[in-house]
C-alpha cells in the first residue's frame, strides 16, 4: 500500500496531475482532436462531456497510450511524458476503465488482476502476494469483489469494480472512466459514485467521460466540454448549470423543439400485450410490456441503456424470439413461439431502423444500391427469378436525391459512405416502403448535426402521413422533441407513461431511475 | 473472403487482374527458386511446361481436361466462400459425387449417353451435395465448424470408398479394387470425336463433353450468386450474418443450401472423370483436384470469369508439370502442388500484402478519387 | 493368460508409439490455439519436419542433427503462419491450407530431386535414428509377475522422443496454468484487448505461441521419419496433423484430456492392424475401414455436440485489430 505512486506525487507537489497540451489527432479525413489543451488537478473529479464523436474517447485513448497524438505534449505531475503504449501509461500511474470491459471472462478476478502485473515468471507466489495487496485495496476504497469468482459469473456492476480495482492494483493515481454508467442500474451508479468520492478523498484524480449531464452535476469538480474535437468550454461544476453545459455541447442554444403539428392519432396499428423476453442466462430482459401505438403518433421509449428497450424493439422486429405475450399488427396476432421473424414482420407492414445500424442494417461490403433493397429483396417489383439491378440502381439514385445521401453514387461501396449518410440510406429504404409501423432505434446516433434535423423531419412527415412510429433513443432530448407519448422503461419493465406535453426531464429521469409514477398502458384491445 | 477483398479504392482491374497476375508471378518466381535449388534451369523448365501444356493438340486437350475438373471444384469452393464458408471438403465431395455417377452408370446399362447424362449429373450433384450438406447442417444447427468437419469428411469419404470398392463394387476375380467398366454407350463423347464429326481434325485426348458442362456451370453460378434472390441471401449471410437476420434471411437455411450446392458442384467432377474418362469406379480419382479448387477459387477471386482462366492455368500446370517430370528426372510433378500452395498463400492469406504498395502507386498517379469517409 | 497379457501389452505398446506424433503435434496446437491462432497448419509443419530430419540424418548420419533440421523447417513454416495470421491479419485457415499444400509439394519435390528414389529418402541405418532406450532394471525385473512385463514391455524400450512427448504433457499443463507465460497466452486467446490494455504486446505473445508450436511439430516430424520410421516418404503424415487438431478439440483445449484423445486415436490405429480379418464374437468381422475412420467420425460427433460440448478460445481465428 505504501508503495503507491501517490506518495511520490505528494513529495513533489505538482499543480496538475496530468496536462494535455495542444493535442492534435486525425484519422484519415476525420479530425478527431483539434489542439486540445486540458489540465487536471490532483484529487479532483474532472468531467469530460460532448456529443458522440466529439473526440472524448480518442483523447483519453491518447492519454492511455492506445493511440499517438499527431502533435502536442502530455505532462504527468509536471514532467513531460512519452506515452506510446498502455505500458507507459500504467508505469506513469494512469489507469483506464474502458466502456467495454477489458477482462478475460474465463479467468478468475485474481487472474485478471495479475495479468500484465505478475512480477516474475511463476504465478504461485505472485498470487499469494497479490491477494494480500488487493484485499487491502478493497478495504481502503470499499470495493468489494470476490477474488476467486470467474468473471463471467459476475454482474456487470461487479465486473466494473474489478476494472477499477485492476487499475488501482497497477498503481493508478489517475483513473480514466469511459462512459462508466452506460451499463449500470441506478443503484449501481450510486455505488460507483460513492467509490469515486472515496478515491477523490484519498487524493486520486478521476477523469470521467460521459454524455449524461446529471452525472456531471452530481460528482464532478470541474467539467470540460468538447465539440468536434476541440475544447469549447470549461466550468467549475459548482458554478454552472446543466443548461450552460448543454448549450456548450451543442454549440447553440440547445433547444430541440421541432416545428411539430399536434398529433391526430387514429386507430392502433400496433397493440402489444404482455411481451416478455428471457435471455440465454434465464434473465427476464423484457417483462410484460403492454402498450399501443396508434396511427399518426410517435411513441418514444426512454430509459437508461440496457433496460429492455433494445429487446422490445428487436422482438417486435422479429429479430429476437419472445417467450410470452403477443402483439397485433395489421389485424394479425403474433404469439410467442409462432416462428415470427424479420421477413414476417415486413410482410405485416413493419419497417425497422435498428439501433446498431452498422452491424445490422447494411452489409458494408455491398454497393449502396444492393443495401437499398436489403430486407425487401423479396419484393416482386424487383424482377422475376432474375433480379433487375438496373431498376434498383435507378430507384436508389432517386432515394439518394430525396434523402440527400452523399455522394450520390448508387454503385459505390457502402463502407465508403460516412456514418450519417449510411443512416440516411437506411432511413430512406425503410421510410420509402411506406410502412404502417416504423420501429426506429437511435435514429441520430453518430449522425452530424445537420443531418439530425433532416432525419427528425422525415420521421414527423411519416407520422403526419398517418403511420405509427415507435422510437427508442438514448438521447432524452430527442425523445422529448419527437414523441407524442413517452413510455419509460426500467429493469425490463415499462414503469411509466407521460403525454409529451407533461413530460419534463425531471419526471422522466425519476421514472428511469425506477421510481414508478403511474401504471403503464391504458385499456388494451387485444 | 476473396471477393470481399476489394475495398473500392483501387480500380477494378487492379483487383481483378493485376493482383492475381502478381500472385502468380510470385508463385512462379518461388518455383523458379526451387528449380534452381534442385540445380536445374528454370527457364528451360518453364519452356518445357509451356510446350507440354499448349504446344500440341494433345497437350491442350489434357490441359482443358484438367481444367474441366478444376472449374467444378473451383466453383464449389467459391460459392461456399461467398456464403462465408470455407469448404475444404471439395475433394471428398468430388469423390462421393463420382460414386454417384459410377453407380448411376452401372445401373443404367446400355442407355445412350445423352439420355443418361441428366441422370448422372443429378446423381453427381445429389451424392456430392449430400457430402456437403451434412457438414453444412452440422454447422448451422450444431455449431461445429465446417472447416474441421469437411476435412474429417474427406477422410471418411476415403475410407468409405475403399470399403465399397474392396467389398462390394470390385469386379469379381480381380485383384485391384475397381468396378467393372460401364457400358460404352454411356461414354461421354470426346472432343476429338465431337469436332471430328464437324470435320475438324484434333488430336486424341481425354477432353470430353464435360468441359461444356463446366462452362454451363459457370454461367449458372454467376446467375445464381449475383442475380437471384437466393444468391443475394447467400452473399448477405456470407458478409454479415446479423444483417441477414435483420433482412429476414435465415442464415441456417442459407448455410445448408450453400454447402449442398458447393458439394454438388464438386461432385460434378465425377462426370468428367468417371463417365468421361475412366469409365469405371476406382480409388482416388479426384487426385487432389478438389484441393486445387481452393487455389483456383482464390486466384479467380471467387468469380466464374476468373475461375475459368485460373482453372486453365492450373490445368496447364498439371499437364506441363507431368511433361516436366518426364523430361527432367529431378523435377517431380508435385512441383505444381508447391505452386498451388504459394498461390493460396499470396492470393488468400497474404492478399493485403501488395495492397498498400498498389494503393500508394495509384494515389501518387492521382488516378483514384478518394471519397470522404 | 501370459499370452493374452503379452498381446495386450503389445497392443498398448503400439498405442503409445502411435500416440507420440499425435501428442507432440496436439501440444503444438495447444499453444497456438490457446493464444488465438488456428492450428490447422500442424500437418504441414510435421511433414516438413519429417522430411528435414530424414534428409539431414541420411546425409550426416546423425539423428540429432536431423532433429535440429526438423525443428528449423517446422519453425520456418510456423513463422510464415505467424506472419500471415498476426502481422498481415490474413485468414488463418487459408494460411494453414497454403502451408500444408506447400509442405506436401515441396517435400516431395526436394526428396525426389535430392535422393531420386521416388520421393523417398534412403532407409536410415540404426545409428542415424533414435534408438530404443532400455530403462534400468528392465531385464532383471522382467521376471516379476504382471508388473515385470508391464515395465519391460510397455514402459521401457522406447526411444527418447517417446518419453519426451509424454513428459511434455505435465510440462505443458504446468506452463499453461502456473506461469506468467501461460496466463498471458490463455488471456490473449480469450480477449486480446484485455492483454493489450494491460500493457502486453499482443503480436509478440502470439508469435511466441506459434513458434513454440513450431518446435514441438519439429519433434513430431523427426519422430515420424527418424524414430518410428526409418526415412521419409511422400505425404507420410497422411492426415496426422488434422487428427492431432481433432484430438486437441476432443480434449477441449486442455493438456490431459488431449493426451487421452491422442491415446484413443492411437489405440484405434493399433487395433485396426490387429483386427484385420478377425471376426469378433457377436459382431462378426468389423470392416477395417470403419476402425480407420473412427477418429474422424468421433471428431465430427464431438464437434456436433453429441459427445459433450467443446468451447473454443473466444478470440480464436480473429486477427487483433485495435478498436476505438
Amino acid at each position: 500500500m505504501t508503495t503507491l505512486p501517490l506518495a511520490a506525487a505528494q513529495a513533489s507537489p505538482a499543480p496538475f496531475a496530468v496536462e494535455l497540451v495542444d493535442i492534435d489527432k486525425r484519422f484519415g479525413p476525420v479530425h478527431a482532436n483539434r489542439a486540445v489543451t486540458l489540465r487536471f488537478a490532483p484529487g479532483t473529479i474532472h468531467g469530460l462531456v460532448g456529443e458522440n464523436g466529439a473526440g472524448k474517447s480518442t483523447l483519453m485513448s491518447i492519454l492511455y497510450g492506445f493511440y499517438q497524438a499527431d502533435s502536442g505534449e502530455i505532462r504527468v505531475r509536471g514532467e513531460p511524458a512519452r506515452i506510446s503504449t498502455p505500458q507507459d501509461a500504467i508505469r506513469l500511474g494512469i489507469g483506464m476503465v474502458h466502456q467495454h470491459f477489458m477482462l478475460v471472462e474465463t479467468f478468475t478476478v485474481l487472474e485478471n488482476l495479475l495479468l500484465g502485473h505478475e512480477e516474475g515468471p511463476l504465478l504461485g507466489a505472485a498470487k499469494a502476494r497479490a491477494r494480500g495487496e488487493v484485499e487491502a485495496l478493497e478495504k481502503a476504497f470499499g470495493l468489494e469483489v470476490p477474488l476467486d469468482a470467474v468473471v463471467s459469473d459476475l454482474p456487470v456492476g461487479v465486473q466494473q469494480r474489478v476494472e477499477i480495482l485492476k487499475a488501482l492494483y497497477r498503481g493508478a493515481d489517475v483513473l480514466i472512466l469511459d462512459e462508466p454508467t452506460a451499463v449500470l442500474s441506478p443503484p449501481e451508479v450510486e455505488q460507483l459514485f460513492r467509490i469515486l468520492d472515496r478515491l477523490r478523498a484519498e487524493g486520486r484524480t478521476i477523469l470521467l467521460i460521459t454524455h449524461k449531464l446529471k452525472e456531471i452535476m452530481a460528482v464532478t469538480d470541474r467539467v470540460s466540454v468538447l465539440r468536434q474535437g476541440a475544447v469549447v468550454a470549461e466550468f467549475d461544476t459548482a458554478q454552472t448549470s446543466q443548461q450552460a453545459i448543454a448549450d456548450a455541447m451543442v454549440g447553440k442554444k440547445a433547444v430541440l423543439t421541432l416545428d411539430k403539428a399536434p398529433a391526430t392519432p387514429g386507430a392502433p396499428l400496433l397493440s402489444v400485450q404482455g411481451l416478455t423476453v428471457v435471455d440465454g442466462r434465464g434473465v427476464e430482459t423484457l417483462s410484460d410490456a403492454t402498450f399501443q401505438v396508434r396511427a399518426g403518433e410517435v411513441v418514444g421509449i426512454a430509459g437508461v441503456a440496457g433496460n429492455g428497450q433494445s429487446e422490445l424493439l428487436q422482438a417486435l422486429a422479429g429479430m429476437l424470439p419472445f417467450n410470452a405475450g403477443r402483439f397485433t399488427l395489421a389485424g394479425t396476432e403474433v404469439a410467442a413461439g409462432s416462428g415470427y421473424d424479420a421477413a414476417k414482420a415486413r410482410a405485416l407492414g413493419v419497417a425497422h431502423v435498428p439501433e446498431d445500424r452498422l452491424r445490422l442494417a447494411v452489409v458494408k461490403a455491398f454497393p449502396a444500391y444492393q443495401n437499398a433493397v436489403l430486407g425487401w429483396q423479396g419484393d416482386k417489383a424487383l424482377g422475376g427469378w432474375k433480379l433487375d439491378w438496373r431498376k434498383v440502381m435507378l430507384k436508389t439514385a432517386e432515394l439518394m436525391e430525396r434523402f440527400d445521401v452523399r455522394p450520390r453514387a448508387p454503385s459505390l461501396r457502402t463502407s465508403l459512405f460516412s456514418g450519417g449518410n449510411q443512416q440516411k440510406l437506411v432511413m430512406a429504404r425503410e421510410i420509402d416502403r411506406n410502412p404502417d409501423v416504423l420501429l426506429v432505434g437511435q435514429p441520430t446516433r453518430g449522425v452530424d448535426i445537420g443531418a439530425i434535423a433532416f432525419i427528425h423531419r422525415q420521421l414527423l412527415a411519416l407520422r403526419d402521413a398517418g403511420k405509427a412510429i415507435l422510437l427508442v433513443s438514448a438521447e432524452l432530448d430527442e425523445i422529448m422533441a419527437l414523441s407524442d407519448r413517452i413510455l419509460v422503461m426500467c429493469g425490463g419493465r415499462i414503469v411509466g407513461e407521460l403525454p409529451a406535453a407533461e413530460a419534463t426531464e425531471q419526471r422522466i429521469g425519476s421514472m428511469m431511475a425506477g421510481i414508478a409514477e403511474e401504471p403503464a398502458g391504458e385499456g388494451i384491445r387485444a | 473472403m476473396t471477393a470481399r477483398g476489394a475495398d473500392g479504392r483501387l480500380p477494378w482491374w487492379a483487383t481483378a487482374i493485376l493482383m492475381p497476375v502478381l500472385n502468380v508471378a510470385v508463385a512462379l518466381a518461388l518455383s523458379a527458386l526451387v528449380i534452381l535449388l534442385i540445380g536445374e534451369d528454370p527457364v528451360g523448365a518453364l519452356g518445357t511446361m509451356v510446350v507440354g501444356a499448349f504446344g500440341s493438340g494433345t497437350g491442350i486437350g489434357y490441359t482443358l481436361y484438367y481444367a474441366t475438373s478444376l472449374i467444378f471444384t473451383g466453383l464449389a469452393v467459391a460459392i461456399a466462400f461467398h456464403g462465408g464458408l470455407f469448404n475444404i471438403g471439395a475433394e471428398g465431395q468430388a469423390y462421393i459425387g463420382g460414386l454417384g455417377v459410377g453407380l448411376a452408370c452401372l445401373a443404367l446399362g446400355g442407355w445412350p449417353w445423352w439420355l443418361a447424362l441428366p441422370v448422372t449429373v443429378l446423381a453427381a450433384m445429389a451424392f456430392g451435395g449430400f457430402w456437403g450438406l451434412v457438414p453444412g447442417w452440422l454447422q448451422a444447427y450444431r455449431g461445429s465448424h465446417v472447416v474441421i468437419t469437411t476435412i474429417m469428411f474427406n477422410f471418411i469419404a476415403s475410407a468409405l470408398m475403399v470399403y465399397l470398392l474392396v467389398n462390394w463394387l470390385i469386379r469379381p476375380g480381380q485383384m485391384s479394387p475397381e468396378s467393372r467398366e460401364i457400358d460404352p454407350s454411356l461414354f461421354l463423347p470426346k472432343a476429338d470425336e465431337m469436332l471430328g464429326a464437324l470435320g475438324l481434325e484434333v488430336a486424341n485426348s481425354p477432353l470430353n463433353l464435360s468441359f461444356l458442362l463446366a462452362l454451363l456451370a459457370c454461367v449458372a453460378v454467376w446467375l445464381y450468386v449475383w442475380h437471384t434472390r437466393p444468391g443475394f441471401a447467400l452473399r448477405t449471410v456470407g458478409a454479415n450474418e446479423d444483417a441477414a437476420r435483420y433482412a429476414g434471411i435465415d442464415p441456417k437455411h442459407v448455410i445448408i443450401i450453400t454447402m449442398a450446392l458447393s458439394g454438388g458442384l464438386a461432385g460434378l467432377l465425377g462426370v468428367n472423370e468417371i463417365q468421361g474418362v475412366q469409365h469405371r469406379l476406382l480409388l482416388n480419382f479426384p487426385a487432389g483436384l478438389g484441393f486445387t479448387g481452393i487455389a483456383v477459387a482464390l486466384m479467380g477471386r471467387g468469380h466464374p470469369a476468373g475461375i475459368v482462366p485460373a482453372a486453365i492455368l492450373f490445368g496447364a500446370l498439371y499437364q506441363g508439370g507431368a511433361e516436366l517430370a518426364f523430361e527432367y528426372q529431378t523435377i517431380s510433378p508435385e512441383l505444381v502442388i508447391v505452386i498451388q500452395g504459394v498461390v493460396i498463400l499470396f492470393a488468400g492469406a497474404l492478399e493485403h500484402l501488395f495492397r498498400p504498395a498498389l494503393l500508394a502507386l495509384f494515389a501518387r498517379r492521382g488516378k483514384t478519387k478518394p471519397v470522404e469517409a | 493368460m501370459a499370452d493374452s497379457l503379452l498381446w495386450l501389452l503389445s497392443l498398448l505398446d503400439s498405442t503409445a508409439r502411435l500416440a507420440v506424433p499425435l501428442l507432440l503435434a496436439a501440444l503444438a496446437g495447444f499453444y497456438a490455439e490457446r493464444a488465438g491462432i488456428i492450428a490447422l497448419h500442424l500437418e504441414g509443419k510435421m511433414l516438413a519436419g519429417a522430411f528435414a530430419a530424414a534428409a539431414t540424418a541420411a546425409v550426416t548420419g546423425s539423428a540429432w542433427l536431423g532433429l535440429l533440421a526438423a525443428i528449423a523447417a517446422s519453425l520456418a513454416l510456423a513463422a510464415v503462419h505467424g506472419f500471415a495470421s498476426i502481422s498481415q491479419r490474413g485468414n488463418q485457415v487459408v494460411s494453414a491450407v497454403a502451408i500444408n499444400t506447400v509442405a506436401l509439394g515441396l517435400t516431395a519435390v526436394l526428396a525426389n530431386a535430392w535422393f531420386q528414389i521416388g520421393g523417398r529418402t534412403p532407409n536410415l541405418p540404426a545409428d542415424a535414428r533414435f534408438g530404443e532406450v532400455t530403462l534400468p532394471l528392465a531385464q532383471s525385473l522382467s521376471g516379476v509377475p504382471v508388473l515385470g512385463p508391464i515395465y519391460a514391455e510397455l514402459v521401457s524400450g522406447h526411444n527418447i522422443l517417446v518419453y519426451l512427448a509424454f513428459l511434455l504433457v505435465p510440462a505443458t499443463a504446468w506452463v499453461a496454468y502456473r506461469t506468467r507465460l501461460g496466463l498471458r497466452l490463455r488471456a490473449v486467446g480469450e480477449n486480446p484487448s484485455a492483454v493489450d490494455t494491460a500493457g502486453i504486446n499482443v503480436a509478440r505473445l502470439r508469435y511466441q505461441a506459434v513458434l513454440i508450436g513450431g518446435v514441438l511439430c519439429g519433434f513430431a516430424g523427426a519422430y515420424l521419419s527418424t524414430a518410428q520410421g526409418a526415412g521419409f516418404q511422400t505425404n507420410m503424415t497422411a492426415g496426422k496433423g488434422y487428427l492431432a487438431l481433432a484430438a486437441l478439440i476432443l480434449g477441449k483445449w486442455r493438456p490431459v484430456p488431449t493426451l487421452l484423445a491422442c491415446l484413443l486415436f492411437a489405440f484405434a490405429d493399433a487395433l485396426q492392424t490387429r483386427l484385420q480379418g478377425v471376426a469378433l464374437p457377436g459382431i462378426g468381422q468389423v470392416p477395417v475401414q470403419l476402425i480407420e475412420a473412427l477418429p474422424y467420425i468421433l471428431t465430427v460427433l464431438l464437434l456436433a455436440g453429441f459427445v459433450g460440448k467443446a468451447v473454443p478460445p473466444k478470440a480464436i481465428g480473429q486477427p487483433y485489430v485495435k478498436d476505438r
